[in-house]
């Protein structure tokens, strides 16, 4: 694909993350964060896609992302989120968690705040027994953390102490969290459950808890929808996608057939969320697209044509629903394409925003779309 | 590749070796050092590795040497070498066999040139690190591997033109010209500097670079260049003309198939002639440069060799005489001018190095002696591997076979995945190495898969993921096991219960609800309900896992005030012998408060169960243990109590509504 480009930079790639844009603006994403695993020194980069200058007439544009500057982290990046346009969440094996500082005018970055093992087994104080944290979500000034050691921290940039740590919230492994409202999160864990938390109730329990089917396979990553906050996506070890709706039921509204491995990260496109990403451990990353209504394409997709009236009846009711939670999603409405062909070790992160994606892997390679809806 | 450990000093002390999978851990002992150094003979015995306490001089500090066997892959640059080879690899591996002749060569030449192009890349990055850092040692090192890299390309470039796309007689020699200019490279600084200055022909190096574009077989740059300088000399123009002249009309073997092999001979034969003639009577004796010119294009070892360093090489000077002397050269024809070139060239003053040994034994077709030449002078795997991969799937070393190990490709991508696999991040690669190792990958990959360290839980999935596509179930329960002892020491009862699920080890399961039941009978309360009330189907994986699932779920129906069913489940655990023996006790101390309900739960005939659960129980006991513990005693009694009263009152009230 020639709208991507690739750049090999030497270390497993466990995160990548588009920076965030001002609200107002209206310019491209230009700086991503990236996060390595496995290696005896593990980094902390930022990268620049500089869209000024180089972009010829239609467009396009040449030429690898520039390392702007980078920072040794100790312990595998587990998880990473900016909280602002200058401050990155970081969380390590070791069950720290970093703020970490983007001075954009020297380009150099530097440790901001740290909560020492914030993850821990058996004994904070003791000089090992850190417990990996899994997963990091903020919403400035708020950053809720889970990890191995089933445990939830709540805290504030620029506040020492915890807010909140639930202790021994989930008794087997925590793997990715998400804010369902500002008080409200949602964690997902080994055993393939699904559980809201609310913050400001004072019970160590959660508040409601769904469960896929017997199977107890693992879920590794959540997303939330971003404008209908009921609409939730997780994956799971086996690659499968589901799409939860959490004001009913305690299981999923549809099961999906993915990737062939454990799924890593999936995340609704911000600013339009009828587009959905996975990347799996298989080597794959898809882009599931419902937006292709047969209302604005009826002709060369459903060329049988008797039941188009039915359809477009269908699709109106289901645009109030949400494409997402229409009953068999699988059936012509979702258009699904892998982005990566012949790719064989896995695909640790991705990240969208506006026309750009950006993803990471274990072959030590960092991939820029800036065409993702060309 | 032999190498010296620096410090290590084996006259001065006995050193003992412990053998890893791709490393070797030397260290130094104190053994057999008494009385002085020990006889060589006798260093055998310090293999043993023992080391006796008492020292005969004051002991200095020992040391450790580990001795890697593939010392490039913890170069951070070549990294990117590994990785995208590492995709080559794998796509060449999937490609398919059946595509015909033709275009499976194409496709072959075409993986060639990939692995060159991520070679060259990775020499240009190595050369920007090089130049940028300012570390004297660094820059030296960086300078040494730009070199190795630009070795590496070089053969393996030769071994494309005459192994992969095996160029016939023609086509042979313009590949060998492109490939001398490509690495020719010593002399494009001068070219540089005269192509840029104002005026070339006044240039002190103008013939010099004019020679350069003609050894290299770049005639039509170097007629350019004449033209300017013959406009500069309206006196000597004829001369000009007539060299111009020859240039244009050499003839070159055509890369299609528009003239045959003869003709192309007898044009060139006549051309040879021509040239002769120019030469004999003296049209450019005026002008010595013109007179060298032509006397390379007649292919005069004399005159060619008069430009030695503008050569450079011995190979050069191969290609370049096989240019002007024999052009329709057949590639078995090349071992005896490439012999006969390298020995002019050296003039017996220089002993070849080892990349003209390799080179040489490519001219020669010595395939086997190209790769063995490469592993001892290369200090890496990577090349002989790879290039012993592709040259493989050329299908050029099938009836190689070793007597050792299965064959040379199987052995050399063994050597270099087990090198990937000592490396902390470079090990995922090498399980697709492995794969494709049809006699001894998979047990290799058993034994290092099991040797990774994990960290954490995701590079646990990950590595269990690697396991499981490949059905290697022994390292799957084995790395469980790991995961659910670790999660068992950090008191995570939780975690360690899902890790043996998932390896289906019943006796890790049976191991992990005893603690459950023990933390239980301790605090009067389940940790980690949300696991065990989500067993499922899993809770079959051991007896003691059911028991635990059921006991759970009996505590629920109690909670839920669902007492009937409770203790039916609870009678049943019993009867069933869901229940281990020294459970029995506490379920029967459960039944208590259900005994005392207001409203009779237990039958008449679960009551009798009851009652005889109990009788087998004390009366499994030998009188000593009966009467040793006072609680134990003053718990059957109540329990008798109970049950009697139970009975009663159960008697009572079936009568009645029998009766009624």
């Amino acid at each position: 694909m020639e709208d991507v480009c690739a750049k090999f930079v030497s270390q497993k790639i466990s995160k990548t993350r588009w920076r965030p844009l001002p609200a107002a603006a209206l310019q491209l994403p230009d700086l991503f964060a990236t996060g390595s695993w496995d290696n005896e020194d593990n980094r902390i980069s930022i990268w620049s896609v500089g869209h000024l200058g180089n972009v010829g007439l239609n467009g396009e544009y040449q030429g690898e992302p520039q390392l702007l500057c980078d920072i040794r982290h100790n312990g595998d990046v587990m998880d990473m989120q900016f909280l602002d346009q200058e401050r990155i969440v970081v969380a390590s094996s070791t069950g720290t968690v970093t703020i970490f500082r983007h001075h954009q005018n020297n380009q150099t970055l530097s440790a901001n705040q740290r909560w020492e093992k914030a993850h821990y087994h058996v004994d904070q104080d003791t000089c090992c027994g850190g417990a990996a944290c899994t997963g990091i979500i903020c919403n400035n000034p708020d950053i809720v953390t889970v990890g191995e050691d089933g445990r939830i921290n709540h805290f504030k940039a620029d506040q020492k102490d915890a807010v909140r740590t639930i202790d021994n919230a989930d008794s087997s492994t925590l793997h990715a969290v998400t804010f369902l409202r500002t008080t409200e999160i949602l964690t997902v864990n080994s055993i393939g459950q699904l559980k809201i938390w609310d913050l400001r109730q004072q019970r160590n329990e959660p508040s409601q808890i769904f469960s896929l089917t017997g199977d107890r396979v693992p879920l590794h990553c959540v997303d939330r929808h971003p404008n209908q906050q009921h609409i939730v996506a997780t994956g799971g070890q086996d690659g499968m996608l589901s799409i939860w709706d959490i004001r009913q039921g305690t299981m999923p509204v549809s099961l999906l057939n993915a990737h062939e491995a454990e799924m890593w990260e999936v995340h609704f496109h911000p600013s339009s969320p009828d587009h959905l990403f996975t990347c799996s451990e298989d080597g794959s990353l898809w882009h599931w697209d419902t937006s292709t209504d047969i209302a604005e394409k009826p002709s060369f997709l459903h060329q049988g044509g008797r039941s188009t009236t039915y359809f477009s009846h269908n699709t109106i009711n289901q645009s109030i629903v949400s494409a997402w939670l229409s009953n068999d999603p699988t059936k012509d409405r979702m258009e699904i394409t892998n982005l990566i062909p012949n790719q064989t070790l896995s695909v640790n992160s991705l990240d969208v925003l506006g026309p750009c994606l950006v993803y990471g892997t274990d072959a030590e390679a960092i991939y820029v779309n800036r065409q993702l809806f060309a | 590749p032999s190498q010296v450990v620096p410090g290590a000093d084996p006259s001065a002390r006995q050193l003992c070796f412990a053998w890893g999978p791709a490393e070797v851990l030397v260290c130094e002992t104190l053994f057999g050092r008494r009385g002085g150094s020990p006889p060589r003979g006798e260093s055998g015995a310090a293999l043993t590795g023992r080391v006796p306490g008492t020292g005969d001089r004051a002991p200095s500090s020992s040391r450790l040497f580990v001795v890697r066997r593939d010392q490039d892959i913890y170069i951070q640059t070549l990294r990117k070498l590994f990785n995208e080879s590492h995709g080559i690899f794998t796509g060449l591996q999937r490609s398919e066999e059946g595509l015909a002749g033709k275009s499976r060569k194409a496709q072959l030449v075409q993986v060639s040139k990939n692995y060159r192009s991520v070679i060259r890349a990775c020499m240009e990055d190595m050369h920007q690190a090089a130049t940028s850092t300012r570390d004297p040692a660094l820059h030296s090192q960086y300078s040494t591997q730009v070199s190795i890299l630009s070795a590496m390309e070089l053969i393996w470039n030769l071994c494309e033109i005459l192994f992969v796309e095996a160029a016939g007689a023609g086509p042979l020699l313009l590949r060998l010209l492109d490939w001398v200019r490509l690495h020719v490279c010593d002399v494009d600084s001068m070219v540089r500097e005269v192509m840029s200055s104002e005026s070339p022909s006044k240039h002190e190096l103008f013939w010099n670079v004019v020679d350069i574009f003609v050894l290299q077989g770049r005639l039509d740059e170097a007629r350019h260049l004449l033209s300017k300088e013959a406009s500069a000399n309206p006196s000597s123009v004829n001369m000009y003309k007539i060299l111009d002249d020859l240039m244009k009309k050499m003839p070159v073997p055509s890369l299609g198939n528009t003239q045959t092999l003869t003709e192309m001979e007898l044009k060139w034969q006549h051309w040879h002639e021509e040239c002769q003639r120019y030469l004999q009577d003296g049209t450019f004796a005026s002008n010595s440069h013109m007179e060298s010119i032509c006397k390379i294009l007649l292919g005069d070892d004399d005159a060619i060799l008069e430009k030695k360093e503008l050569i450079t090489t011995w190979y050069h000077f191969l290609v370049t005489r096989l240019l002007y002397s024999h052009p329709t050269v057949k590639p078995m024809e090349l071992r005896f001018y490439a012999q006969a070139c390298m020995d002019l060239f050296l003039g017996g003053e220089s002993s070849p190095e080892p990349l003209d040994t390799i080179l040489m034994a490519a001219f020669e077709f010595e395939m086997h002696q190209v790769i063995k030449e490469c592993s001892i002078a290369l200090s890496n795997w990577w090349f002989v591997a790879h290039l012993t991969d592709l040259l493989d799937h050329c299908k050029l070393l099938q009836s190689h076979n070793l007597y050792f190990g299965s064959n040379m490709r199987e052995f050399l991508l063994l050597e270099y995945a087990s090198g990937l696999f000592s490396h902390h991040s470079l090990w995922q690669l090498g399980v697709d190495y492995f794969d494709h190792c049809p006699e001894y990958g998979r047990v290799y990959l058993e034994l290092h898969i099991e040797r990774i360290p994990l960290n954490t839980e995701q590079k646990a999935l990950k590595v269990l993921r690697i396991c499981e596509q490949r059905q290697m179930h022994e390292q799957v329960r084995s790395i469980c096991k790991i995961m659910a002892m670790k999660a068992l020491r950090n008191n995570r009862l939780g975690s360690a219960l899902s890790w043996s699920i998932r390896a289906k080890d019943a006796a890790f399961a049976t191991l992990i609800s005893d603690r459950f039941l023990k933390d239980y009978c301790e605090r009067g309360c389940f940790s980690d309900l949300d696991l065990i009330d989500n067993l499922g189907p899993s809770m079959l994986l051991s007896d003691r896992l059911t028991f635990l699932g059921k006991y759970r779920e009996f505590h629920r129906l109690y909670g839920e005030k669902r007492f009937s069913e409770a203790a039916k489940l609870l009678l049943l655990l019993m009867t069933a012998h869901i229940a281990p023996c020294s459970f029995w006790m506490t379920l029967l101390t459960d039944a208590l408060p259900l005994l005392e309900q207001k409203e009779v739960i237990f039958s008449a005939e679960q009551t009798y169960e009851l009652m005889r659960c109990l009788e087998d129980l004390t009366a499994g006991k030998s009188d000593k243990q009966k009467f040793q513990d006072d609680v134990e005693t003053m718990k059957v009694e109540m329990l008798r109590l109970a049950l009697a009263r139970n009975l009663a009152r159960v008697i009572v009230k079936e009568g009645t509504l029998e009766g009624s």
